[in-house]
């Protein structure tokens, strides 16, 4: 065999503490090396020509290069080497960078240890194996989870490109976050007329099917070919009749219902219809309040419903559906921020979150839209504002900045001075984050044309005054002064954390998540819609915080991503993965048993019974090769003896 | 069931209401209250604002008596006491810090201490107990839960129930068949030790629980703190004057609270010590028991 | 008029690094939101704010943080330390920095040391406190003679202030000898006891 060796420099990265020339040097004597030599950028364009060239020059039939993680450019020098040639699984790559030269200052210590790397490496290729992937087909169709914005602009833009779509919402009606706002910053233009007809886009598209108050119950399958198990609650309403007229909500009697969209500023009726432009527009029983349901009498709604769509007994329903590909665009909820005994803790009701008061705001809220204060129903003239609760607060294991929450304070002042010309309005505020096209100079409108006083400082205490107010103490950090205000109404700008039920979820779609329960991207930077699951995409606040044109541009990049991957007919499979020696194997079922993914079954072979892997669900984890007694089961690219000559090369260095 | 018993030295002086009360109800709810042999003052603020070792030292000598009576529990009325015996047993946990500490004792403290807990806590796992000898029940009366700001913070140190709002006293006195009304300023400083260096800072601080407790209604402060009663309640006239009023608040103890309930009279409680006469509520209460009396208000 | 804080020259790094390791707070974790300053109830007495402290803290402005008078006016209440985001025991900061100020001999409100010495004063002698001696003691400390003198009257018809002091059945003696082995050492140590 004639290896290759690259000892890349990465500038200074892993030059600046590793002598790669003398690594090199040390490479061309380890066994079949036939050249080495350590460029300076291996993975830039020059870098990638010298690959191809050396193994023309000098007929190399294996290359290592010794630079960063596999995790980073493995696949451009495996596509190096293709060009060149030669199969890609006759690459290694030595990490000598986030293992070597940027954890430790020693360089003689580095430069050995970045030798020893890729002696490994050489070891490891000299028994390798070409490898060939085989070939599958694609399932065309793609399922998007959840319905805020991100959702929606990945679910029209896929079925825009002809895809066939499969919508799930938890909720009764699409439109998430989005759908309870007012208006939007910086424009300040009101959210349901720009959010409405892309709804109602969703609603008539051919290629849409929606299934509204449903949740994923079961993934199996792998990129390309995912069977989806979704759960369908009991609405109590054959949708397929209701006409949304909403002759039943008029009549309801259960008029003290818990009125989830408007976030509990008011009470609706058992059976609702979210708000007026809701999609479906179709009406909802809640159970829990539902005289028929909980006492058995009442059967009002079934009586006055003109299309006879009332069901009492309906069940809830298990759907299954098959899609090559998969858009989590969960969303958020906001924290819950009455951890703060200290804000009342929940207990007064002029103190309310942002959300709430966007519903007050709104002409479709609870007040139509005249700002009235949930106590006694007056207009507030003093209203407090106090951003980051429940936001940067290590305090509570929220370390993390919610993003968008200081630019729909600014709204929330500009629009309160709209609605109340007379108000007094006050910020408190530790920085204001308005990096976006336009927004620091919203904010700088909400100041300078309305009068809002920003006040830098944190708030320590909220208080009845025991005299109809409220009292607000906080501090001007840049006056360096105590002060306190008497507010008639406080809006919490509550942080966000994500979406209760996301972790679940991420460990259906077997994608990673942060501490917080936000989904993981595959890299942060340059693969901010994919997962590490092929196949899974992200959009929205699902993957972290970010505001509406953010969270659409990641809904129609992630319908990019769906797009291009069924541009392909059929898919390549990753050929890592494991594979059985009958031979050897004596069906004792071990690995049958520890496969996570459900990738083995037990097959017949001249009479006897063997284990198989079902090639297009193994992930290669490797799990089954260490539990099988036998060594029956070899992970391809990682067989036993090409770990075991790694092994060796490092315990002859 | 018998405690060992850490009164404070106020118990002896100001707030000989609070510990007549204190060995009422508890007495009532036989729990045995036995102060431990030859205890010395903590230090109160003075001792740790001037020195943690010193504080320390002051402090380890009590639990060391209490660890040498075989005590597994230490009760004590005070807040500021509490704190620093609890401080101080948690700062010891540090080898260096407890060395530092032995040199200043005539003997090495002993390795382990009781743990220091409130009376009040005590008290509250005899809640059953306390609602089965109520003989007069508080329904009718308004009271706020004054905690101070030393109760329950720091959090770690006290584990005190909830920091900012502690409901341990809601609940005895409401079980007792109180009104508790939502005192926000319920863990504010009433100005503490200031009273006498910096009046200023007591009058400010304590003035304004008194102008809350009024607007809210309340027929009384009720607390669990020796100094936030002084302040609240003898220098009531002092808060009175920086906030250009006359403040007439009753301030009284919790066990002078709970005591009325068990059936105690107003000196075996010690309520004639009041600086602010609390006849307004005694005058209520009586008020309210002579009319369902004749239905046996009694249990 | 304040001058140029020269940030070049007016850092005392080794300063924060002391504080920070007998307080055993992490100092640089405050972002400066001004929550300690907004909750403290003794910010309306104090000449710098605790926030501002912190911030002297963080850049090592050792002398401005260590002259100030909040040190001595600071409550020790921990509301500062309880809604601190950072999770930042202010109120132990602000104990360490008077500590540290009082054995650099740095006294900016004397009255109030007056009264801890005083009080500890009534301690060493009686072995517990004692209201009366207390103040008595300051009255001739601080010649402030008219100290509270309008609630004596009161406090005695209502026998709350015992003229003669509670001593344990033990003596005195065992707590003496503390106070007194202190002061020995803090000489030793060459500090203010």
């Amino acid at each position: 065999m004639r290896i290759g060796v690259f000892v890349c420099h990465c500038g200074s990265n892993i030059g600046g503490t590793v002598d790669c020339a003398r690594v090199a040097a040390l490479a061309r004597d380890f066994p079949d090396v036939a050249y080495a030599t350590d460029p300076m950028y291996t993975c830039a364009e020059p870098g990638q020509a010298a690959i191809e060239e050396a193994i023309h020059e000098y007929r190399l039939d294996g290359v290592v290069v010794a630079s960063c993680s596999p995790r980073m450019h493995e696949p451009t020098f495996r596509r190096t080497v293709e060009r060149a040639g030669l199969n890609r699984y006759m690459f290694e790559m030595a990490n000598i960078r986030e293992h070597v030269s940027w954890i430790g200052k020693d360089k003689e210590a580095n430069t050995n240890k970045a030798a020893e790397l890729v002696r490994l490496a050489v070891e490891k290729l000299r028994h390798n194996l070409p490898l060939a992937a085989s070939q599958f087909d694609v399932n065309k169709r793609v399922l998007v989870i959840g319905g805020g914005v991100a959702g929606i602009q990945a679910a029209l833009d896929c079925a825009e490109g002809g895809i066939p779509v499969v919508l799930v919402e938890r909720e009764a009606t699409i439109g998430g976050k989005m759908a309870k706002l007012d208006k939007t910053f910086p424009t300040v233009d009101c959210s349901a007329c720009i959010l409405g007809p892309k709804m109602v886009d969703v609603a008539q598209h051919p290629k849409i099917t929606l299934y509204a108050c449903a949740e994923v119950e079961e993934i199996s399958g792998y990129v390309g070919n995912f069977t989806v198990k979704i759960r369908k609650r009991a609405t109590y309403v054959d949708w397929s009749k209701c006409t949304g007229c909403g002759a039943c909500t008029e009549k309801c009697p259960a008029k003290k219902t818990p009125d989830a969209f408007n976030e509990h500023t008011g009470t609706t009726t058992a059976i609702n219809i979210a708000f007026p432009q809701a999609i479906p527009k179709k009406a909802v029983i809640n159970a829990q309040y539902c005289r028929q349901l909980t006492k058995g009498k009442c059967g009002v709604c079934a009586k006055v419903c003109p299309t006879g769509a009332i069901n009492y007994a309906m069940q809830e329903e298990i759907v299954s559906e098959n899609v090559g590909a998969i858009v989590a665009a969960t969303g958020y909820d906001l924290m819950d921020w009455r951890v703060y005994q200290e804000y009342g803790g929940g207990v007064y009701p002029d103190v309310i979150t942002s959300l709430q008061y966007e519903r007050l705001l709104s002409a479709s809220g609870p007040t139509g839209g005249h700002v009235l204060r949930p106590s006694d129903g007056k207009e507030p003239q003093t209203v407090v504002f106090v951003q980051c609760v429940g936001s940067r607060d290590r305090s509570i294991g929220r370390p993390y900045c919610s993003g968008f929450c200081c630019m729909y304070t600014a709204k929330q002042a500009i629009l309160t001075k709209d609605h109340i010309p007379g108000a007094q309005t006050f910020v408190f505020y530790m920085d204001i984050r308005a990096p976006g096209k336009m927004y620091d100079e919203f904010v700088r409108r909400a100041s300078e044309e309305y009068g809002t006083e920003y006040i830098r400082g944190r708030v320590s205490q909220i208080y009845p005054d025991g005299q109809g107010r409220l009292v607000v103490k906080g501090a001007d950090t840049l006056l360096g002064e105590q002060v306190e205000i008497k507010a008639d109404l406080v809006v919490l700008a509550v942080g966000i954390e994500a979406s209760k039920g996301a972790v679940n979820l991420a460990e259906k779609l077997r994608i990673s998540y942060d501490n917080h329960g936000f989904f993981m991207e595959s890299h942060v930077k340059l693969r901010p819609v994919e997962t590490n699951t092929a196949g899974v995409f992200l959009a929205g606040v699902c993957q972290g915080a970010k505001d509406i044109p953010a969270s659409v541009a990641q809904g129609s990049a992630a319908a990019a991503k769906v797009l291009t991957l069924f541009a392909r007919d059929k898919l390549e499979s990753d050929p890592q993965i494991a594979q059985v020696d009958i031979r050897r194997c004596v069906a004792c079922g071990k690995c049958l048993r520890c496969c996570p993914f459900g990738a083995i079954k037990e097959t017949e072979f001249r009479g006897e019974t063997k284990a198989q892997v079902i090639a297009t669900v193994c992930q290669g984890c490797g799990l089954c090769t260490s539990t099988c007694p036998q060594g029956a089961i070899q992970l391809q690219h990682a067989t036993d003896n090409q770990i075991l000559a790694e092994v060796n090369a490092l315990c002859q260095c | 069931m018998k405690y060992a018993y850490y009164p404070g030295c106020s118990a002896k002086g100001s707030s000989k209401d609070y510990e007549m009360s204190t060995q009422a109800v508890c007495r009532q709810l036989d729990m045995v209250l036995e102060e431990i042999p030859g205890w010395n003052c903590c230090g109160s603020t003075p001792a740790h604002a001037v020195d943690t070792e010193l504080s320390a030292a002051l402090c380890a000598r009590n639990l060391d008596i209490a660890a040498r009576q075989g005590a597994q529990l230490l009760l004590t009325p005070c807040p500021s006491c509490l704190s620093n015996l609890r401080a101080a047993a948690q700062r010891m946990e540090k080898p260096t810090f407890r060395q530092r500490v032995n040199e200043l004792l005539d003997e090495p403290a002993a390795e382990t201490f009781p743990e220091v807990i409130s009376v009040m806590q005590a008290i509250a796992r005899e809640k059953e107990n306390l609602v089965k000898r109520v003989r007069l029940s508080l329904k009718g009366v308004r009271l706020a839960a004054y905690y101070g700001c030393l109760m329950s913070r720091p959090a770690e140190r006290m584990r005190f129930e909830d920091p900012e709002n502690p409901l341990l006293m809601e609940n005895l006195l409401a079980a007792c068949g109180a009104e508790m009304v939502d005192f926000p300023l319920k863990t504010a400083c009433c100005g503490a030790a200031f009273g006498i260096p910096e009046r200023a800072m007591t009058a400010r601080n304590s003035g304004r629980i008194l102008e809350l407790a009024v607007r809210l209604g309340v027929d009384a402060i009720v607390t669990a703190c020796p100094l936030c009663q002084m302040n609240l309640d003898l220098r009531q006239t002092q808060a009175g004057r920086a906030f250009e009023t006359r403040f007439h608040m009753p301030v009284i103890y919790y066990t002078q609270a709970l005591g009325l309930a068990l059936g105690f009279t107003q000196r075996e409680l010690g309520l004639h010590k009041l600086a602010v006469s609390a006849e307004g509520l005694l005058n209520k209460l009586d008020g309210l028991r002579r009319a369902p009396a004749a239905e046996g208000g009694q249990s | 008029m304040n001058d140029t804080v020269d940030l070049n020259r007016m850092r005392d790094t080794a300063f924060t690094a002391q504080v920070e390791a007998l307080s055993g707070q992490n100092i640089s974790a405050c972002y400066q939101c001004g929550n300690c300053t907004a909750g403290c109830p003794a910010g309306f007495a104090y000449d710098v704010q605790v926030s501002q402290i912190m911030r002297g803290v963080q850049l090592g402005l050792k002398d401005r943080v260590l002259r100030s008078r909040s040190l001595w006016m600071c409550l020790s209440c921990s509301t500062c330390s309880q809604r601190c985001p950072n999770n930042i025991d202010v109120a132990a900061v602000m104990e360490t920095l008077r500590h540290m100020a009082r054995k650099a001999g740095i006294v900016s409100v004397p009255k109030m040391e007056k009264f801890w010495l005083s009080f500890l004063n009534t301690v060493r002698l009686f072995g517990r406190s004692h209201e009366i001696g207390t103040m008595v003691l300051y009255m001739l400390r601080s010649l402030r003679l008219h100290t509270d003198v309008d609630l004596a009257p009161t406090a005695l018809a209502k026998g709350k202030l015992g003229l003669l002091p509670h001593i344990p059945p033990g003596g005195a003696e065992p707590v003496e000898r503390i106070f007194t082995r202190y002061k020995e050492r803090a000489q030793r140590e060459g500090v203010r006891p």
